[in-house]
């Protein structure tokens, strides 16, 4: 059944490359909402980016680290976030029926679409999520450009 | 020894179609130890704040619910995006018989620790039986 069936497929349909083409786009946009590009690094921890005119914002969920436990350092072109989250030993005696939280070190780096000025970056810690504003270069700023 | 720190997709709770609210729902990671007073529940759930979490307890099932409030300024476009936020749903059955008046919460840095201790056990009284 199996031998009879594959030597029935013809083996170059005309439009096989206009198909694939077709599959491909479809899963492509299975993926990709429109405007938003979702890739994933997979290196912890897992980073959102957004921008505005003035700046980038890179926000990362750390539940349970503290701002002075992040090491953050930034560049003309990029990021550098490190540290380590312990998790505090609880007493000796517990009995434990699930552990899924997860300590250990970390350390990221990653490149900036375009300059900023390093001298002028912010980071805050709000409920376990780390905000680091990134004031973009006065050269990367969108310019209004007045007509006379 | 310490380990290096694996990026981990949130897991998304699967039977979302209960939800009413649009948006996507995620179980957060939470660790539970028993000690002989109480049970100790710690869970990561990063953005909520203490006005939005939700703790019932009712029937042994005990329900966490923590509403994101989006803190995104209006005026910023997503350049890449790794993590999904959303809000925070859990449920737990418990065994034991937990004494509701002295359920203890703390919210610290996204990190909700709660605290049920145990119904102090009756002591076992004795019924002596006069022969009649």
């Amino acid at each position: 059944m199996i031998m009879r069936r594959l030597f029935d497929t013809p083996a170059w349909r005309p439009n096989l490359l206009e198909e694939l083409e077709q599959m491909r786009q479809r899963i492509s946009r299975f993926y990709e909402e429109p405007g938003k590009t979702t890739r994933r690094a997979g290196v912890f921890p897992l980073i959102n980016v957004t921008e505005n005119k003035e700046s980038y914002f890179i926000r990362a969920e750390l539940p349970g680290m503290k701002a002075d436990e992040i090491d953050i350092s930034a560049t003309a072109d990029s990021l550098a976030l490190s540290g380590e989250r312990k998790i505090p030993d609880e007493d000796k005696n517990v009995n434990y029926h699930r552990r899924e939280r997860e300590s250990g070190k970390f350390s990221r780096m990653f490149s900036l679409p375009s300059p900023i000025d390093a001298s002028k970056a912010e980071a805050k810690m709000t409920d376990g999520i780390l905000t680091v504003i990134l004031p973009k270069a006065e050269s990367a700023k969108p310019r209004q450009i007045a007509i006379r | 020894m310490t380990r290096e720190l694996q990026a981990k997709e949130k897991q998304e709770l699967a039977a979302s179609g209960e939800q009413t609210k649009p948006g996507p729902v995620f179980i957060p990671a939470a660790d539970i130890f028993e000690t002989d007073k109480a049970i100790v529940l710690l869970a990561d759930i990063p953005g909520v704040k203490t006005k939005d979490l939700n703790i019932d307890l009712r029937d042994n099932t005990l329900t966490l619910e923590g509403e994101i409030s989006p803190f995104e300024g209006a005026d910023e476009s997503a350049v890449l995006t790794e993590y999904d936020v959303g809000k925070y749903f859990r449920q737990f059955t418990l065994s034991e018989v937990i004494d509701q008046s002295k359920i203890d919460a703390k919210l610290t840095d996204g990190v909700l620790r709660l605290t049920l201790p145990k119904v102090e056990k009756a002591t076992p009284r004795k019924i002596s039986v006069t022969a009649g």
